[in-house]
């Protein structure tokens, strides 16, 4: 199936929940609303022409630069972006699913970007929203578990975010 | 003594007299490394295993942001540390994939050689500590024994025994030096018979045998579900290989090799008729299966690079030279997964345009196969837990990155 | 030996006693417990080392090559000389008397089963008509030790090893008490000494090869030896990749060492009592023992006697060296080097199963005690009964094995039928009159009279 046919397809039946797609790129994407992606991943894996039954990946990607000057130049605005890798094990074929998301909710600062989880479509993205949301500080909404895993359970910050500054002292530990 | 935990679920467990919190981990002798599961034990039985991870995190995607890629593999060696040739291997056709580098046939040769060898060293790790964590120690130093001829044979190639930086975006960082391949071929003959020996001491014995057999069972369906890869969801007879079924850029490399997946098919392993027969009590899934696979894993890896050592002995073009230590990337993301011994390792690498990449992520396959502990202990006796977390074959330095 | 000293106080003080005194027992009690103490730790100390060389053959390594030349004879002792310089610890959730207590009940009870363990014929530190329950016994409270250590130790880990060792060890006195009575019914004794004395000659006396089913009672009790003394693979109770290590998890320097002194120490235990059971005791496969020991005496005898003719200048005339002593006591010497061997390949046995075989499973370890090892025992136990009674063919040849097993007595049960006969002084109805016991020095060969009852044998606690 052509990345342009499932495009269509997808947008279909989800209509409003795909936002958009890019198909020149390298690893072709389609973009998927926050509210939908549960379904639209239920839907990938359950269909009988894709089986997307494994998924590979889970990465949170931060959008932002600091210094306003090189920013104008970026040519984007500032977003977070969750990437979702996918892979079938029977039409060994992948797709890439993104959904793109405000670097806080409702621009207000420390309140985490929210996303609807995909733990109860695959089992693998409870532990990969979980690092996620460690790492990246998107929360996922409808996770049975979401803690930090690879940071400690108090660490403050999301490090993977662009703007994030190691604290100065953790526990007594100097941090810079 | 005291168990600090901070799941509120478990603390509501604390206060039965007649169940048990116990940290297994970060130090004990079975946890290969320091991979932390908090037990809920009623007498031997487990009723829960919760794994906490973290204790060797190293940073590794947040360094990979100020660094260019070719400055980045010293830190992938660090990953899987038993498979440090495979870890390059993967970030380096990450790398290859963005900028759209095309490899010579010999540099293509060259890196089987190099894959293979390291996934014959990390199954031996495995295979041996996994002996050690059923309590028999001799295997595990008849593993390093051979191990070390191959850390000898990749010294030679690129000075290091652990963690090599010898696979590079570009190609390597050196030709094989004269007369390793004569050497790579002589271990190979040499360890080939080797093998029954292992056999013997493990896949036959029969305590191995009542240890493993119908232990952690995990169906095709599970383990696709948990993100399971490499033997770990070949053992559970899914037929699923990157090495034939990956991208383009990664299969080419084993394109005209004989070469088969492994993984139970009909009731038998391919090649299984040299190596002893899957045992009565052995269900799919279970752990001896997923060691039984990396034993033929092993055969069969001698088994390739015996026709890449043909195959680049005659092939032409140079070994790849590397790319410029600060190779300005094109705009774009790429994300690569590669069959490394423990399963599929994906490196995800979005660019902005510099030199050095916006975000770069690695997909641990040993983060994935150990997931799915917790389902797999729930019940089983505490002798149990690292027969199944072994049989996972982790590498906490992967998981944790 | 309490005799011995008597003499020696005697003729000291000019004295005459008839029975040995508080003092000369006393003496004679501390030069059994240096003794024994020698055994169990200088044997830890040789059996560590041998362990570590075994192992490393195993593994195709060396094992230690420094210490001591060029073998590594002295790495245990350095080891030592570490552990006792290493900090004692004591956890602070630890129940502190307990804690420090529970090495020295393990090492001691090992140790005290070794005092009705014979080397030789009659070189014993007690000598016991009741040796094999005596040994039994004292190994069963072998097994507090790791409870108590477990229990105190305040750690979880430790407490898993304690519940485990408790389980495990429970449940294989069973069948090892089962494969132990065996022998002793064969030979009708519960005496060590005579037990290994009845199975002198070739090899083919020995208890093991007596019928077939001794044999597989070996085997089993063997197998259930090891799982008592906690040896791979039923060393569930430290189980390092399970349990970190078990019930001495807490432990650090030389209490720990005491831990394994009483490891290796009940190692060789069973391991001996295993050679005395079945596997002829200090008797070798071939009896080259007493002609070796009659032609060596022909020289160490007159240069004794000689010693003493020199020393009798000094101290007064010793007179000579009674006849046959010196022979018999090299004879002994022989014996126990015999049976020094035969305990040292029993353990070298256990040394080379734990660095073959994995682990098993405590389900695993409960079902071949319960399922296997009990019924096979038993079964034994009923076939070398049943072999006995109808007095089947047996490859032993000496005549107290089979038929006249009857006649064999516990010297108390003759004591009391000698005391019966005369109070009730009609001695023609016993039995014993037309046909007397057997005694088994005849069959020995020793000429040394039996002092009283059918099986104080020669030797003895003297």
């Amino acid at each position: 199936m052509s990345g342009q046919n499932l495009v269509e397809r997808l947008s279909q039946r989800f209509g409003e929940k795909i936002t958009g797609s890019n198909l020149e790129a390298i690893d072709p994407w389609i973009e998927v609303s926050a509210a939908g992606i549960a379904e639209v991943c239920e839907y990938l894996r359950d269909d009988a022409d894709l089986q997307l039954n494994l998924l590979n990946c889970i990465s949170g990607v931060d959008y932002f630069i600091a210094d306003p000057k090189k920013a104008a130049k970026a040519g984007w605005e500032p977003h977070t972006e969750v990437v979702y890798h996918l892979s079938s094990t029977f039409n060994k074929h992948t797709l890439v699913l993104k959904v793109i998301l405000p670097r806080w909710k409702g621009d207000v600062e420390g309140k985490l970007p929210e996303v609807q989880s995909v733990a109860g479509v695959w089992s693998t993205a409870n532990w990969h929203e979980r690092e996620v949301f460690d790492l990246s500080g998107v929360r996922f909404t409808g996770h049975p578990n979401l803690r930090r895993i690879l940071c400690p359970e108090d660490w403050v910050g999301y490090p993977l975010r662009k703007d994030y500054e190691m604290p100065l002292e953790y526990h007594g530990i100097r941090g810079r | 003594m005291a168990t600090q935990v901070d799941d509120a679920r478990i603390i509501e467990f604390d206060v039965r007299t007649d169940e048990m919190l116990v940290n297994m981990g970060p130090q004990h002798p079975s946890t290969h490394g320091v991979l932390r599961l908090v037990l809920r034990t009623d007498g031997e039985i487990v009723s829960e295993v919760e794994p906490h991870l973290g204790y060797l995190h190293r940073c590794a995607e947040k360094i990979g942001e100020n660094l260019t890629p070719r400055q980045w593999i010293p830190y992938t060696d660090r990953m899987d540390y038993l498979a440090g040739m495979n870890m390059n291997l993967g970030w380096s056709l990450c790398v290859e994939k963005l900028i759209d580098h095309q490899l010579s046939e010999k540099a293509k040769h060259l890196r089987v050689i190099i894959a293979e060898m390291g996934r014959i060293a990390s199954h031996l790790v495995g295979m041996g500590a996994y002996g050690l964590d059923l309590g028999t120690f001799s295997p595990f130093l008849y593993a390093f024994r051979e191990r070390e001829k191959i850390l000898d044979l990749f010294e030679e190639a690129c000075g290091a025994r652990l963690t090599y930086s010898y696979l590079t975006p570009g190609g390597a960082t050196a030709d094989l030096p004269n007369g390793w391949l004569q050497k790579c071929e002589a271990f190979l003959d040499q360890f080939e018979p080797i093998i029954p020996e292992y056999h013997a001491l493990l896949t036959t014995n029969a305590i191995f045998v009542k240890r493993t057999a119908g232990i952690g069972v995990m169906s095709g369906e599970m383990a696709v579900d948990f993100g399971c890869t490499g033997p770990v969801l070949r053992g559970s007879g899914v037929d699923y290989d990157l090495r034939r079924d990956g991208e383009e850029r990664y299969t080419e490399m084993y394109d005209g090799y004989a070469f088969e997946v492994i993984s139970q098919k009909d009731g038998h392993y391919p090649k299984d008729h040299d190596y002893p027969a899957v045992p009565a009590e052995a269900v799919l899934g279970d752990c001896w299966h997923r060691f039984y696979v990396r034993m033929l894993e092993v055969v069969q890896a001698i088994d390739l690079v015996r026709q890449a050592i043909d195959r680049y002995s005659t092939a032409s073009g140079d070994w790849g030279v590397p790319i410029k230590l600060a190779h300005k990337l094109p705009k774009g993301e790429v994300y690569l997964e590669t069959e490394s011994p423990r399963g599929q390792m994906g490196f995800y690498l979005v660019s902005d345009g510099n030199a050095i990449p916006w975000r770069v992520r690695a997909r641990s396959s040993c983060f994935c196969n150990l997931s799915v502990t917790s389902d797999l202990c729930r019940g089983c006796l505490i002798a149990d837990v690292p027969a199944i977390v072994g049989s996972l074959d982790v590498v906490m330095g992967e998981i944790d990155r | 030996m309490a005799e011995f000293f008597q003499q020696i106080w005697d003729s000291f003080f000019q004295t005459s006693s008839e029975s040995p005194g508080a003092i000369a027992y006393l003496v004679a009690a501390v030069i059994h417990c240096v003794l024994i103490i020698h055994v169990v730790a200088v044997g830890a100390l040789i059996f560590i080392w041998m362990e570590r060389k075994i192992s490393g053959r195993i593994q195709d390594r060396l094992g230690p090559t420094r210490v001591g030349g060029a073998f590594g004879w002295l790495q245990t002792l350095a080891d030592g000389i570490k552990l006792i310089a290493k900090e004692d610890i004591t956890p602070k959730d630890a129940d502190a008397m307990l804690f420090k207590a529970a090495p020295y009940v393990g090492f001691a009870a090992s140790y005290c089963a070794y005092i009705a363990l014979p080397f030789s014929d009659g070189w014993v530190a007690q000598h016991m008509n009741t040796a094999v329950f005596f040994i039994l016994a004292v190994l069963g409270i072998e097994v507090f030790s790791p409870i108590l250590a477990g229990y105190a130790s305040g750690s979880k880990w430790s407490l898993f090893g304690a519940m485990r060792e408790a389980a495990q060890v429970v449940s294989y006195e069973v069948p090892l008490g089962m494969c132990v009575v065996v022998p002793c019914m064969i030979c009708g004794t519960l005496n060590l000494v005579t037990i290994g004395n009845m199975q002198a000659g070739s090899f083919t006396n020995w208890l093991a090869f007596n019928d077939p089913f001794t044999f597989i009672v070996a085997c089993v009790y063997f197998t259930c030896a090891t799982a008592s003394v906690n040896r791979a693979p039923f060393d569930l109770a430290e189980a390092e990749s399970e349990l970190v290590a078990g019930f001495h998890t807490e432990y650090s320097g030389l209490r720990w060492s005491f831990f394994f002194m009483a490891e290796y120490g009940s190692m060789f235990l069973v391991s001996g009592l295993a050679a005395i059971l079945f596997f002829g005791g200090w008797h070798g496969p071939i009896p080259i023992a007493e002609p070796i020991a009659g032609v060596l005496s022909l020289v160490v005898e007159p240069l004794l006697n000689f010693g003493r003719y020199v020393v009798g200048f000094v101290v007064g005339d010793l007179g000579q060296v009674t006849e046959g002593v010196v022979a018999t006591q090299i004879a002994n010497l022989m014996g126990c080097l015999n049976f020094l061997v035969k305990g040292t390949i029993g353990v070298t046995v256990m040394m080379w199963v734990r660095w073959t075989l994995p682990r098993l499973r405590i389900d695993q370890v409960m079902t071949t005690c319960l399922k296997y090892c009990v019924p096979i025992a038993a079964f034994g136990f009923l076939g070398a009964l049943v072999w006995q009674v109808n007095d089947l063919p047996t490859s032993n040849d000496m005549p107290v094995i089979g038929k006249n097993r009857f006649e064999v007595r516990e010297s108390w049960v003759y004591q009391a039928e000698k005391e019966l006969r005369t109070t009730s002084g009609d001695q023609k109805s016993s039995p014993d009159d037309q046909q007397p016991p057997f005694d088994p020095h005849q069959a020995t060969g020793s000429t040394e009279l039996v002092p009283q009852g059918a099986f104080v044998m020669k030797g003895g606690a003297r």
